[in-house]
């Protein structure tokens, strides 16, 4: 119980937010109507993406001062997760893009942005899959990942501000916080995005274990096993 | 020795491998004129947005085709040399310092060749001229790291345009914008904004490559 409460939490804070965000209230407003609901499931998926990259780039600084495979297995785990969020956050976006913008693809540097991004971290795999010596891999890799979070960091965050844009929150345009007046939307959002968080963190560090694990049975020797 | 004098001593061998042979510049050289050339030729005239998006791919073509050899043209036993007399940070910066002056010679010939066939008025050519050679300088920030990377990982070409390319496209992006507003000729204080962004981008990653280099150097 005591280290997997927080598995347990993120399951009861996932289905709050499913329940809390079809039936409770939210501000009537022109053009999104019911769709603002859509704001508990695709800002999650980014919010869970970002901190995946960011334990990514964390544990690739710490593999390059610790040399431990183990630490390289967490780096490209959470690339891994974070991709699967990425896309659903594009998808869900699409979906929220095709009702309100009337296109699932409007031209938004936001849009744009986050398909590139995804393209760097899609480079990366491939990077890892071009090595074949496995420190050499895990190290070469490391250096990449780390090169690439601050354009990350700017392509999807800091590009978008700057430029027009339809998203809520940047370009000049009014965040979906002004017309939330109770504060019910937040209480949605928030416990939303922090289940999520953890069920993501929860999914890498399953695929974790199963590549120590599979680690681990490739490196023993014929003796150990017999 | 300290480390500027180490990064003094390797780029003037730099220079002096490239002078004694001239072949990766006049190649460099050729291809950008010819490019020119080729484009003019297919467009004949063109509306300023395309002008200034058919001169930034010119560039990051030449640019990537440019920077790409330079780990690559000098053989394992001279790399371990340089490792021995020269500190890994002196190593990547006075690579970063070539290749931004192979840049900036590259890229104001490219300019001055492209107004000259391809006539187009520009706005604020000072500020234009500006943007061009801040956007040489963060080319050669970004792809010497990468090439340094796709060296090691067996330096294929194809690596080295999937792994630059989308690390490339956000400064692309601010410079496309910021020199749409120099032929535009709008007011300076208008890109200020990606001014900035830009020169911070240059120095973050001349930053990271200067951190992260000597863990690539090992083998």
């Amino acid at each position: 119980m005591r280290t997997y409460w927080w598995k347990i939490l993120g399951i009861l804070l996932l289905l709050y937010s499913i329940i809390m965000g079809l039936l409770g209230h939210v501000p009537a407003l022109p053009i999104v109507h019911e769709t603002i609901r859509n704001v508990y499931f695709h800002v999650p998926m980014w919010f869970t993406m970002f901190t995946l990259y960011l334990i990514s780039v964390v544990y690739s600084v710490k593999y390059l001062s610790s040399g431990r495979p183990a630490d390289d297995f967490v780096a490209v785990e959470s690339v891994n997760v974070g991709i699967v969020f990425c896309i659903f956050g594009l998808l869900s976006g699409m979906l929220w893009a095709n009702f309100t913008w009337g296109d699932p693809w409007p031209n938004d540097p936001k849009l744009n942005g986050s398909a590139i991004a995804t393209l760097m971290y899609l480079a990366y795999l491939v990077l890892r899959n071009a090595l074949e010596e496995e420190q050499k891999r895990a190290r070469i890799s490391a250096i990449y990942n780390i090169f690439a979070f601050p354009i990350m960091i700017v392509l999807m965050y800091i590009l978008p501000k700057t430029t027009d844009s339809l998203h809520p929150g940047s370009g000049g345009n009014s965040g979906f916080g002004q017309f939330d007046l109770d504060g019910s939307m937040k209480a949605v959002l928030y416990p939303a995005s922090l289940g999520w968080i953890l069920i993501g963190t929860w999914l890498m560090s399953l695929r974790f274990r199963i590549r120590k694990l599979e680690y681990q049975n490739d490196s023993a020797t014929p003796e150990t096993l017999a | 020795m300290s480390l500027l004098k180490e990064v003094k001593s390797l780029i003037h061998k730099d220079m002096l491998l490239e002078w004694r042979t001239k072949y990766a510049i006049n190649g460099i050289l050729l291809y950008v004129v010819s490019t020119v050339f080729v484009c003019y030729q297919a467009f004949k005239s063109v509306d300023p947005a395309t002008w200034n998006a058919l001169f930034w791919i010119v560039l990051l073509f030449a640019s990537v085709n440019a920077i790409n050899k330079s780990f690559v043209q000098e053989s394992r036993g001279r790399q371990l040399y340089y490792y021995t007399v020269a500190s890994a940070k002196a190593v990547i910066l006075s690579k970063i310092l070539y290749n931004m002056m192979v840049m900036l010679l590259l890229s104001s010939i490219a300019y001055l060749v492209y107004s000259i066939i391809f006539q187009n008025p520009l706005g604020d050519p000072l500020l234009y001229l500006a943007v061009v050679l801040l956007g040489s300088v963060g080319f050669a920030a970004v792809f010497t790291m990468v090439s340094g990377i796709s060296a090691k990982a067996g330096n294929n070409s194809t690596l080295m345009a999937v792994l630059s390319f989308p690390i490339i496209i956000p400064l692309l992006l601010l410079l496309i914008k910021a020199s749409k507003n120099a032929m535009d000729g709008l007011d300076r204080s208008a890109s200020y904004d990606e001014l900035l962004v830009l020169t911070a981008l240059n120095i973050i990653t001349v930053a990271i490559s200067l951190l992260l280099f000597p863990y690539l150097w090992r083998d």
